[in-house]
Order: structure tokens, then sequence, then C-alpha cells
């Protein structure tokens, strides 16, 4: 039989656009197997891949591009899908079936405009440069960030969704920020009156000037700032710069050079298939015209990319009939939401409202003329009750008898729609159009795991609003299916971390042997559940772990007491604290690396590590190192690492409280304190922040008055900056909130769970961490600064205790019949220094062996 | 019969008949619930001493070498126990081996060699096909 298969020639698939739309449709036609048919060609206009416009303001928050964007870096080339950045796609040649671009021409079979839209802004005489700015790309964002570096203020034309965002991002610039409104509300498209009224004093309590009801006419020089607005009611405002965001314009140049058909209002126009009048192009996101309607979500968009892809992948596809634009955000911090018919337009609607003007929220809820559905709904200032209310709206749930409490406040029982209520068919993602079916059959499927139901899925990583609806469904099917989730550490204990802790905590339990008889399965254990207790008897009762019982628990590098690296060696990192270290013992550390040959370098943490010890080379070095006043570092423990410092106030002219002082304090407080993954602090000694403290699990700010506190940082693979937690504390009130945070995370989180991913995965966030720990909410404070105190009065250098003890030290022998090291670790030099031998270099070691 | 069956197969003869028992160490160089590594003639035996199993004091003699990072470390994994088999996890990446008859749990390709081993009065010693 030939078993050569002539390869089937692929027609050419051209996507312009590389927007969240563009991108999706691209993700959506690798998903459905369009890439058998078709090779495809990507254009994007912008130099960066697909990003994450949704959360555009966080760019100034402290996420770089890559983090914003979409997608893993080499999705596309994984797949052979050709991307061309930075190319701009100048006209298409429907003749020829080809795309001319600014590189060159491309033909094509089929054409998919992602091109979405353009920032409109408005025709007045004198806006140029910094005075018309607009607010939509990477790029745009950076030309703001250059235009504020000089600037005290900064107005944003346009108080709409995009507006408001816009006006976030001027904030968090430092700037003082005003937005200015042709309507007499904000969000005139979303919010009635009284919503835009609450939303208002909301934003003004922020300190966010709120101009309504202005329309600008003209941009001259300005006397105190750059420039001047004057307004159409002879009012005038000066401002720095100006961004404009009144509303976007569909991109449809291209379109309509070409003679595709274009909507009235602008837009390629597209049929229920998201074809344009050539039946080889398709239009999808904001650059097409749906019924009249151009669509500015994602979601949206998201459905018709979702629907030409199948199309294209020949596949069963859903057209695409309209969306729902319900939406729900956090604007400048404040709650608002906006669902279906907010402004109770339908024919005999009726509304319930509820007005707070003390906390300036607001909430109103339209109901059908027979009063059994909802029609729509505006919350401002508390966006709880959103996900019960889309859900009644979307699926035409009869609404109990008296509706009103829908809208109450939840302070007696809440009315909340149970999980089971929803049916089937009930969307829970939107953004992915994921429906409560969908979820179901995962769970029927098996899938126990929630991080594993977003991955199949991909239900709440668009948006992410629904991330919370999607946790309760999932509990509920879970629950209802009597699946016990099975959050057993091994199949030695049916329990989870924080189980055990309570469990070792209350019953006072001080060795394995003992908690596995009573609570656990088998004689032995595992690896997983030996280092978790040995971990959680550390915690609590910090005995040396080195103990016979304690021992055989460890991991190597406890075991041993420093770092094993590939080749079975060590290294070995004493404790430097705070990064302060004399010329004498910087000399003593240096003399024990030259007598033992070990490579030796700066980590990030301002220590030194030195490599290349083998086993029973660790007691000699050990003691000559504590010898020299040294004592562990914990670098191979689940503990405390280091305090990162800056000089501080003691060197540098702009320190204002001693950093060093303070780092030294804190390390030699928490050294030695086990916990579920490694911490790490920072302290700087003004706000430059040189000791990078914002990176760190625990982060020390010092200000004029004390000391900002930061928590849940990190760096490593998914960065995270630390969040401010409290403000300018003495140092003792700073101490006791440090305990009671890190006895607290030791108590609750699970095993091997940094603090920034614990952090996120507590029910209600930083507010209930400052609540617990500042506010002292469950009663727990005291006994979590005891529990601190008894570990800190119970530390011991492990080193020193180790060499105390010949028993201890009998295991530390690479053969305990044999003096001789390990015959098959080799070095070669680099640099001066000596480094493991790579595989492809065996060759050289007889050779390097006499060198050395 | 799979490859790995064969070997187990061969590794149990063995066990029942050496041809020689040798000395390695003595009782107090183990260490209860761990590791230690004896030196045999060019080879690293690891050496894992269980006081209480079920089945009373139980030693083994295991390959040091694993075979995934080239590097000599078993003796220094963690003793455990996997739906009944005794194990021991490489330190480096984790992997198992069964102690009974090195046979590796995640990749079949992967096995150690293992000695049978008994204490003769205070000595520890291990079993020599030839």
């Amino acid at each position: 039989m030939n078993s050569l298969v002539t390869p089937i020639k692929r027609d050419t698939l051209i996507v312009i656009g590389n927007g969240m739309v563009g991108h999706h449709c691209v993700e959506q036609l690798i998903e459905q197997g369009a890439l058998e048919q078709y090779e495809v060609h990507v254009f994007g206009e912008e130099r960066q891949r697909a990003y994450d416009r949704v959360h555009l303001s966080e760019y100034f928050g402290g996420r770089d591009a890559e983090s914003l964007a979409l997608g893993e870096p080499d999705l596309y080339a994984r797949h052979g899908v050709q991307l061309h950045l930075g190319v701009q796609v100048l006209e298409i040649d429907r003749e020829r079936k080809e795309v001319v671009t600014s590189a060159g021409r491309q033909a094509y079979d089929r054409l998919v405009l992602a091109t979405g839209s353009y920032p409109f802004v408005p025709p007045i005489p004198g806006a140029e440069g910094n005075s018309r700015l607009v607010y939509r790309t990477l790029d745009d964002l950076d030309a703001i960030r250059d235009a504020a570096a000089n600037a005290k203020r900064g107005v944003v034309v346009g108080g709409g969704l995009l507006g408001l965002e816009a006006a976030n991002a001027l904030k968090s610039l430092g700037l003082e920020a005003h937005v200015v409104e042709f309507a007499p509300r904000l969000m005139p498209v979303q919010l009635d009156g009284e919503g835009g009224a609450a939303l208002k004093a909301r934003i003004e309590a922020l300190g966010v000037g709120v101009h309504l009801s202005r329309a600008t006419q003209e941009i001259v020089a300005g006397e105190e700032y750059a420039y001047r607005m004057n307004f159409n009611d002879g009012e005038f405002l000066e401002t720095d710069l100006i961004v404009f965001s009144a509303g976007i314009r569909p991109q449809d140049a291209i379109g309509r050079s070409a003679g595709l058909e274009i909507a009235a209002r602008g837009g390629v126009v597209v049929d229920n298939d998201c074809r344009t009048n050539d039946p080889d192009i398709f239009a999808i996101g904001e650059c097409a015209s749906w019924n009249g309607s151009i669509f500015g979500l994602v979601a949206p968009g998201y459905s018709m990319a979702r629907s030409v892809a199948a199309q294209l992948a020949g596949a069963v596809y859903e057209p695409f009939t309209g969306a729902d634009m319900s939406t729900k955000l956090k604007l400048l911090g404040v709650d608002v939401g906006s669902i279906g018919d907010a402004h109770a337009a339908t024919p005999g609607a009726k509304s319930y409202r509820f007005i707070d003007e003390a906390s300036a929220s607001y909430r109103r809820l339209v109901v059908s003329a027979d009063g059994k559905n909802v029609l729509g709904a505006v919350l401002v200032g508390d966006n709880s009750y959103y996900d019960t209310l889309l859900q009644y709206a979307q699926n035409g749930i009869v609404l109990p008898k008296d509706p009103s409490g829908l809208i109450l406040p939840q302070s007696e029982g809440s009315p909340t729609l149970g999980a089971d209520a929803l049916p089937d068919s009930a969307t829970i993602c939107s953004c992915h159009n994921v429906s409560k079916g969908a979820v179901c059959c995962k769970v029927e499927a098996g899938v126990t795991d929630l991080g594993e139901l977003k991955a199949q899925t991909k239900a709440a990583t668009g948006c992410g609003g629904c991330s919370a609806l999607l946790k309760l469904v999932f509990d509920n099917e879970l629950s209802a299916r009597g699946v016990a989730v099975d959050k057993s550490l091994c199949e030695h204990f049916a329990y989870t971390r924080q189980e055990l802790y309570s469990i070792v905590r209350v019953e006072g339990v001080i060795s394995f042997e003992e908690l596995l008889a009573k609570h656990g399965r088998g004689h032995t254990g595992c690896d997983i559940c030996k280092p978790a207790v040995g971990s959680i008897l550390a915690s609590c009762w910090n005995q040396p772990i080195t103990d016979p019982l304690l021992v055989p628990l460890q991991d190597t590098n406890d075991t041993f007491m420093a770092n094993m690296q590939k080749n079975g060696t060590y290294s070995v990192v004493p404790r430097i604290a705070g990064g302060e270290i004399t010329p004498d013992k910087l000399i003593a550390l240096g003399a024990v690396a030259k007598k033992y040959d070990l490579y030796t370098k700066i980590t990030g943490g301002q220590r030194i590590d030195l490599f290349g010890a083998q086993l029973h080379q660790l007691p000699d070095i050990w003691g000559e190192l504590i010898e020299a006043g040294f004592e562990t570092g914990h670098a191979y423990g689940k503990s405390l690492r280091t305090v990162k410092s800056c000089v501080g106030s003691t060197w540098c002219r702009y320190g204002v409280q001693d950093s060093v002082g303070m780092a030294l304090r804190l390390e030699d407080r928490y050294k030695g304190l086990r916990s579920p993954h490694k911490i790490k602090f920072g302290v700087s000694g003004c706000t430059r922040e040189c000791a990078e403290a914002q990176s760190k699990d625990i982060g020390v700010i010092a200000t004029e008055n004390g000391w900002n506190l930061y928590v849940s940082g990190n760096g490593g693979m998914r960065p995270r900056h630390a969040e401010l937690f409290a403000t300018d504390l003495d140092d003792a009130t700073l101490i006791r909130y440090i305990d009671r945070f890190l006895m607290f995370y030791i108590r609750t989180a699970d095993k091997l769970q940094r603090t920034s991913v614990w952090r996120e995965s507590l029910d209600g966030g930083l507010d209930y961490l400052k609540e617990v720990i500042i506010d002292d909410s469950l009663g727990l404070g005291a006994e979590l600064e005891a529990q601190m105190q008894l570990v800190i009065d119970r530390y011991e250098c492990e080193w020193a205790n180790a060499l105390k003890d010949p028993e201890k030290l009998k295991r530390f022998r690479t053969f305990v019949n044999d003096e001789r090291g390990d015959p098959d670790i080799h070095f070669v030099k680099e640099r001066g220094q000596r480094r493991p031998v790579h595989a492809s270099e065996l060759h050289l070691i007889p050779v390097t062996e006499e060198v050395l | 019969m799979s490859q790995s069956n064969v070997v187990r197969a061969e590794f149990r003869q063995a066990a029942r008949n050496p041809a020689a028992w040798r000395a390695l160490c003595s009782r107090s160089d183990l260490v209860a619930n761990s590791g230690v590594v004896a030196w045999h003639e060019g080879a690293q035996v690891a050496l894992f001493h269980l006081p209480h199993t079920l089945e009373g004091e139980k030693l083994y003699a295991i390959d040091n070498r694993d075979p995934k990072s080239g590097a000599n470390v078993i003796g220094r994994g963690i003793v455990g126990q996997l739906k009944g088999d005794l194990v021991i996890a490489s330190p480096l990446y984790k992997q198992h081996f069964r102690l009974e008859d090195g046979s590796c749990l995640e990749y079949p390709e992967q096995s150690l060699r293992v000695w049978p081993v008994r204490l003769n009065g205070d000595a520890v010693e291990i079993g020599l096909i030839d």
C-alpha cells in the first residue's frame, strides 16, 4: 500500500486585527480544527501581540505589557499561524483577492475583519499634542504617561465607562483628575439620573472633579496650567493634559474603501453569520455593524469570533443574534452594574428603587408590567446584587411576591438566588459563553478542581466578573452529586493541611507517628505528607528538625540543612541579616569558600551562596562558619529567607527611617519560622523603594511618620505587587501586625502556597484580612501573637544544634564505610571558579582534574 | 512478559539465593526510617532501615544512582508507602522506586538495582549473586 499522502493544498485565511476579538478568533480556529483547511495569516497594526484591553488601566498600576498579553507567547508559532505585527493593511483588493500591506501583498481565499474601533475625538479648535490624547492602546498609555511626567492636573473628556477608566488611570499616575461630560449625568447609556448622581457623589469623594452638561468649545493656552478649556456656558477649566474618551467609532476604513457595505452610523454591515456583502469576507467585533448596532463589549465580539471560526472549520455554529449589553464593573473602585432595560423603556415597566444618600448607594430594579419578570436593573455602590438579578433577567425566572427584597440591604438573610434555581441554559461566563449546563457536564465527567474547570472551559478567564458565580455553581454541583470534594493531603491523611494544622494545635501532637496513628492510614506516610507534617510541627512547636523523630520527615534540603544541586552536591547560605556584613565576616566567608573551593555567588536576597560542597564536608564548613560568628540562613527551608534592605536614613540623603535597623530586627525575630512556603521580606527607608519591598511577602516602607506595611507580594514565575495593608505604623504595631499576619497565614494556607496565592484565595480578600489582623474581628489576635512568641523563644541555630551532637552528624557521611568522596562528582573551571561538568564535557575530566 | 517483570523476577530469585554475603557496615551506622550510603567495590549501595513495619524490622539495599539526573542521591530521599508498596522518592525529581525490587512507579523504563540485605548480628550484609 502506498503510505505517501499528497498534501492537500490549504486555502489562505487572513485575519486583519490582533486585538482581543481577532485573537479569540485565532484561538477558536485552532481549537475547532480550522487549521487543517487554512493557512492563517494574522496582521496586527500594533507592535504588541494581542493584549487585554479590558484591564488596560492596570498598566499604570504595575502590570506590564507582557502580563496583559493574551494567551501563551508561542501559541501562534506552535500551530503554524503566521503573525505579522506592526504591519498595517492598507487596502483589500477584492478583484484579485489580495490584501495590500505596508510590507507587500498577500493573497487570500477568506478574510476576517477584526479591526476594532478608534476613539472618537470631537473637532475642537486647539486640541493637539498633550491636549488631544486618547486612551485605547498601550502606545496611547505610554503617551499619557509621558505627558503626565510634568503634569499636576489631567482632564478626561467623556464620562462614560471608558472615560471613567481613563480618569482612574490619570489618578493612578498621581494627577488631580477631572471628568468633563456633555450629558447631564455620568454613564448616560447605562445609568439613570439617580444612579448617575450616586456615582458622581462617590467619585467626587475620591477627589475626582466631575463637570456635567459641559461642551468644550475651544482649547487655548492656560495661565496656571498648560491649557485652558473654554466651555459653552462661559465657564473654563485649566489642565496640563486632556484625554478624549467620548466614545468609539468602528475602524471600517479599509472595508469602506474596498466597497463593502457600511452602516449609516459606521461599521461594516454583517448578517447573522457575521458575513459582509462579500461572501468571502467576515467582520467581527467593534468594526462590525449588526442590525444597525455596534457592540463595544468583549463578550459579543467573542461570540462573533466563535461563530465565524466554527463556520470556517465547517463545524456546527451558532449564528450571532445580538447580545446582552448588561455589564458589571469597578470604576475608580466604585461598583457599577447595569442590566437589560435599565431606563425602564419597556411599555408598562415598573421600578423599585433603593437610595442611600449617606453612603451614596443606589439600586433600581425594573420589572415587567405584570410584576413577574426582571427587565433590567441599575446598581451603584454594591455589585453583590448583580449576579442574582442578571440570572433573573436572562432566564426569565419568576420573581418572588415582593421583588423589592432583591435590592434591599442584605442584613437579615439575603434572598439571593441559589445555584439550584438556575436553568441549565443559564449563562455563567458570557465572555467564553459557558453555560451552567457546560459546568455540569464537566463535573459529570469527573472534574473536581476549580482551576481544572477554568482551564477546560475557560470560564472566568475573560473579564473575570463571573468568578464568584462560577464557584457557587461548581460547589453546588459537586455537593449535589454527593462528590465529597477530595481535599485529602495524600492517601495517608483524609485532611487538608489546614485541618491537620488545627489537629496538631488542639491535640498538642508533637510527632508524625502520633498523628498518623490517631488520624491517618498506614504506618509509613510518603514524601507528600511527611514534609507537610514536618513543617506543621515546626510551625507549632519549633523543635530542632534534626531530632531523631523529626529528621525522617524532612525533604533532603532540610535533612542536611543545605540546598541540593543538580549533581548531588550542596550549596550553603549563611544568614547575613538585612544584607549587612562586617569586613571581617566577609573575609571569613571568603576564606571558607576558598578552602573548600566553593563556587561563590551573590544571591538576589543580599546573601552569599557557596556551591559545590559534598555531604561529608558540610559539618566542617559549618563548624568554621559558626566559629566566625555566622548562623544558618534557612535557604533550604520553607521558612523565612531574607529581609532585604536599603541603607536607609543612616547614609542615604533621602531616607526617612533606619531601614537596616528595622530589617535586622525583623530578620532576627522571624528567622527559623517554618511556614507553608518560603517567606521573603523587604524594608525600604523611603518611598523610592530601593529594597523592592513591594515584591515581597512582607514589605515595609518608611514614611515620615513611621512605616507602611505591604503584604502578599511575590516575584518569581507569577509576579504580584504587594498590597498596602496599613500606614504610618509605629515599630510595635508594625511587629504586632506582622506577627498576626504570618501566624494567620500559617494557620490557614494550603501546603506550598505562597502568601500571594493564599491572599487571592481568601474569601473577602484584603478587606477581610484587615478585619482579622487590624480589627481582630475573629478575636484571634492575642492567640496568634502568643503562638509566634513561642516559636521565637525556641529559636536555635539548627547547624549549631547539630554540630553539638555526634549522633546527628553520623548522617553527614557520603559513605558510612569509606572516607572517600563521591567519585562521580566532577567539576571544570569556568571564569576562575569550578562548576559541575556537563555530560558532554566528561572526556575533559582527566585534564581538568590535573589542573585542579 | 514485560521487561520490568523480567527484572523483578530476577531480583526475587537473587534475593532467595545469594551466592555470598558481604558485610558493609554496622547496625549503628543506619538511620531509622531513613537512608545512608555504603561503598561496595565501585558500587554505591543505599541502605534503608525501617524498624517498625507491619512485618517487623525491615532493611533494604538499592542503587544510590538516580537514573534521571545521573547523580548519586537516592540514599538521601524520603521513604514512603504508596498503594501498599514501600518506596523511596528521589530527592531531585521526586520519582518513586519500589524498595522491594527497584522498579519505578512513574517511568517503567527506569529501574534500580537492588541487593538482598540482612542483619547478621550487628553487621549489615548484602547478598552477592556471583
